[in-house]
């Protein structure tokens, strides 16, 4: 015996608990809430507690328990939404606890991924709130015998001044309840001035939690009786187990099972990889039987994929004519007339997300349920998996939601999640599943390998008559089980929204079959077309010898608002969920941006001693964004990112400082896949494995300063997650051709350049 | 010693007497983790590379992840949940001040290598938070963070 579970912590989290507090009937929940439909939910009778929806619950005692519905994974969102509801609401912070809601349609969409967080939920946020708002204005209303309309909540009370009473939020519970539910849609908000922490300067709630230790992410929860698993996985995504050594793994002591996963089936999506487990009392047992297996395995149909080869592949294809996605005026008859044209080629390759938490998951399936703790960005994509996997009804399964030590697009697979449930069935225990750093490098949905080819027509005059880009890259559909093409839902990420003021324009993707699986890397598609396009301007513009920037705003053309896919060449614009009525394509914004970085970056002066600045400016996930970059050059040699400048057009800012967080982070983000960033496959295996051979960007490397101004604005809210980064690489790779007069078409620069 | 190679060993954690029966193999990091349940220390890599699992060895800032606690034998360990009694350490109140956390994973490991720092030289300069810094990897990319708030707490 040696009494380790036993001293092991219990961490409870999610919603059972705190449902148990207030009294709310894990029924009721059940029942179905859809505030898209504008339903709303009741407490269940006899609850103490005023609960209008399952957002916002206010205890007799006054404490208000908000519910964050989307996953914290470093954007701050539980310091921003919940603050949403709290000052739509009136409530002060100080009484307000916030909740992680777990995976179920109840809350509506919960995939925490497309920086929709903000710009996907802002105004629902508000009629949540302002629901609940309204109950207690009505009921304080009734029992004054006044109108609502003269009363106010704010500070945790709702409020007649006229005759100076007041009643506080936790008073009114009781009244609240008997009062009928409005429907979101019918609710007044508040006047934007009536908001008081919207736009300001917010504290980082979970900071503390950070700091000491206390916050749980995947791997921090405890259940009695766990066992700790981890899997041998076949090195090339086909593969499948010929046999291996059993008895050595459970030779280990504290070595408990050693279990076979079932092997994939094609499409991959969501399914647990296949391979051996070993699962054991602790990690350290488990990974000493892991290495005692010898596994034997059988490559199967991918194993003859080899990174450098496909390259060739895709070259060859991006020279050949594509599937037209985006056409204006006839770009190959102005190309053939024109005065001159520039051409280049752009490859990039696959990425992994390394994020700092390697993902995890902890199931436990007893009695017809099933119940997971996981670091998932997607906590219903999550439970319907685990769903799935086990042949059980999601009703039967709950997903609580941890925090998420990076996410960046990982953790919307539920990939761990599947292999946690089908374990904890087999062995009939606990049990969680923890990746190693070699596993998550080599087991990714790796961002995917483009190669892309732009030519440009000039006239005599210099300015542009034709533009004519082709990509080749295997698109995430491939997943699922798409055609090896890229589609306009692809493509709609920096290339058929982008701002050109040119005649004649022509869009093609072409054919890229997968050898791995692809998934989703923050900012997806646009890392790449970002860069291709942001360095093809860059191009002309030395071509031309002219000031790139005044070459930029040109192609992007005069302030206009681009409101249909006509204006643009294309059939239709997936544009990130958004009708291009409400999110156009705002060339004003873009150039906005641009004009906004140059000037606090000192553009006018960007070639000084020892060091140049480059420019780049992107629009993705309804925000644009340009960043200058420095890049200096150190005696040895070295190339370095000394400073950087960030100008955010994001619409309406709710939380700054948060805002600002992630531009900083993208430019270390970006910085880390433009300098080092690479995997390769050879023979179908990723060759790299661990932070030695996939290196990031360390504190020595980045900027002194990174300057990030946020264009005020009352457009509606765009994403501040991802739109950070497209335009980092090519503002560095630009810096790079102007202080070295070498022109990196390839990532990373760490192929050309000491870095 | 037992049949299989685990052994008994005493060491203090966070000023509390412990004793374990583990593989004296067994890295830091995991008895920490799995034995004592102290989960405020991260794996990232085990491979001394990203610095997430950094603990205080007696003085020393050690990678607990490749640190077998057969070397904690009769010597004290400092993890996150000791640097402080409730978070009002210098470096944790920076910390909190000036927003450094982004998804938080990495910033225990940060902290603790931060706070060897400081013990060391109270006002060490930007390179000297680099240099000590430089095993400390942050994905989310909030360096220019932890550099403003190493100095705020050292008071410069």
């Amino acid at each position: 015996m040696n009494g380790r579970i036993a001293a092991l912590n219990e961490i409870r989290l999610g919603r059972r608990p705190f449902l148990a507090g207030l009294g709310v009937a894990a029924g009721g929940l059940a029942g179905g809430l859809s505030l898209e439909a504008g339903d709303a939910f009741a407490a269940a009778p006899g609850s103490p507690s005023f609960s209008p929806n399952v957002f916002v619950h206010i205890a007799p005692d006054g404490e208000v328990t908000l519910v964050c519905h989307r996953s914290e994974m470093g954007q701050g969102v539980r310091s921003s939404l919940p603050v949403l509801l709290a000052d739509e609401l009136g409530a002060d912070m100080a009484r307000v606890k916030i909740s992680q809601a777990d995976g179920d349609a109840v809350y509506g969409d919960q995939n925490t991924d497309g920086s929709s967080s903000i710009r996907g939920h802002y105004d629902s946020t508000r009629r949540i709130a302002a629901t609940a708002r309204s109950m207690l204005v009505n009921a304080a209303a009734k029992r004054w015998g006044v109108k609502p309309e003269s009363l106010v909540a704010r500070h945790h009370r709702v409020e007649h001044a006229a005759s100076g009473r007041s009643m506080g939020f936790g008073e009114l519970v009781a009244l609240a309840q008997r009062e009928p539910i409005p429907k979101p849609e019918t609710v007044r908000l508040r006047p934007d001035v009536e908001l008081e922490h919207v736009g300001k300067e917010l504290p980082h709630l979970d900071a503390k939690a950070f700091v000491t230790g206390a916050a749980p992410f995947g791997a921090d929860v405890r259940v009695p009786g766990m066992l700790v698993a981890v899997i041998a996985r076949p090195p090339v995504v086909g593969g499948r187990v010929l046999g291996f050594d059993r008895e050595a793994a459970l030779a280990v002591r504290g070595v408990r099972h050693v279990v076979q996963l079932p092997e994939p089936k094609k499409p991959y999506v969501f399914q647990s990889w296949g391979g051996v487990a070993v699962i054991a009392d602790d990690t350290w047992a488990a990974l000493k039987g892991r290495a005692a297996l010898a596994v034997r395995w059988e490559h199967g149909e991918n194993a003859s994929y080899d990174s450098e080869k496909y390259r060739d592949t895709l070259k060859a294809s991006a020279r050949a004519p594509g599937t037209a996605l985006r056409q204006l005026g006839d770009a190959p008859a102005a190309l053939a007339t024109a005065a001159r044209t520039v051409e280049a080629e752009y490859y990039l390759p696959h990425l992994p997300h390394a994020p700092m938490e390697p993902p995890v998951a902890l199931a436990h399936v007893a009695g017809g349920r099933c119940e997971v703790w996981a670091a998932t960005q997607n906590p219903q994509a999550a439970r319907r998996e685990a769903a799935r996997a086990l042949g059980m009804d999601e009703k039967d399964v709950t997903v609580h939601v941890t925090f998420l030590g990076g996410g960046f697009g990982r953790k919307s697979k539920a990939d761990f999640v599947s292999e946690a449930v089908l374990l904890s069935r087999e062995v009939n225990a606990p049990v969680r599943v923890q990746w190693t750093r070699e596993d998550d490098v080599r087991h990714d949905y790796y961002h995917t390998v483009s190669q892309q080819r732009l030519v440009a027509g000039l006239g005599a005059d210099g300015k542009l008559v034709a533009w004519h880009h082709r990509s080749a890259f295997p698109p995430i559909g491939s997943l699922f089980g798409s055609a090896p093409r890229p589609t306009a839902g692809d493509f709609q990420q920096g290339v058929l929204d982008l701002a050109l003021d040119v005649p004649n324009v022509l869009s093609e993707a072409c054919e890229a079959p997968a050898h791995v699986r692809i998934g989703w890397l923050r900012s997806v598609y646009n890392i790449f077309h970002s860069f291709a396009s942001n360095c093809f301007i860059d191009e002309i513009a030395h071509a031309r010898g002219a000031d790139p920037r005044a070459v930029m705003l040109e192609v992007f053309g005069p302030a206009r608002r681009i409101a249909t896919p006509d204006e643009l060449g294309v059939k239709e614009l997936r544009n990130y969920g958004g009708s291009l009525t409400e999110y156009p394509v705002d060339v004003g914004r873009l150039r906005g941006v641009v004009e906004r970085v140059t000037e606090i970056s000192g553009w006018s002066q960007r070639e000084k001693k020892g060091r140049s600045l480059g420019l780049a400016a992107h629009r993705s996930f309804h925000s644009y964004v340009a960043v200058v970059a420095s890049v200096a050059q150190a005696p040895n040699g070295k190339l370095a990112v000394d400073e950087a400048w960030v100008a955010i057009d994001a619409g309406k800012i709710l939380n700054p400082d948060r805002v600002r967080a992630q531009m900083e982070g993208s430019v270390i983000f970006g910085m880390s896949l433009a300098f080092h960033g690479a995997i390769t496959m050879r023979e179908g295996a990723t060759v790299q494995s661990n932070f030695r051979d996939y290196r990031l960007v360390r504190i020595g490397d980045a900027p002194r300063a990174i300057h990030v101004h946020i264009e005020p604005s009352d457009e509606l809210s765009g994403g501040a997650g991802e739109p950070g980064v497209p335009p980092v690489a090519p503002a560095i790779a630009n810096a790079v051709f102007a202080l070295t007069g070498k022109r990196v078409r390839d990532l990373p620069l760490n192929l050309a350049f000491d870095v | 010693m037992t049949e299989t190679g685990w052994t008994t060993l005493q060491f203090r954690v966070n000023g509390v007497a412990r004793e374990v029966e583990v593989d004296p193999e067994m890295p830091i990091l995991w008895v920490l983790r799995d034995v004592l349940g102290l989960t405020g220390t991260k794996y990232g890599c085990g491979q001394a590379l990203c610095g997430a699992c950094s603990v205080h060895l007696d003085d020393h800032v050690i990678r607990s992840c490749c640190t077998p606690v057969r070397r904690a034998q009769g010597r004290s360990i400092t993890t996150i949940e000791g640097l402080s009694e409730d978070g009002s350490h210098p470096l944790q109140r920076a910390w909190v001040e000036l927003g450094v956390p982004q998804c938080g994973y990495c910033q225990a490991g940060q902290i603790m290598t931060a706070a060897a720092l400081l013990r060391q030289r109270p006002q060490p300069t930007d390179e000297q938070i680099e240099q000590s810094l430089a095993g400390n990897l942050c994905r989310c990319g909030t360096y220019t963070r932890i550099r403003a708030a190493v100095k705020r707490a050292a008071g410069l």
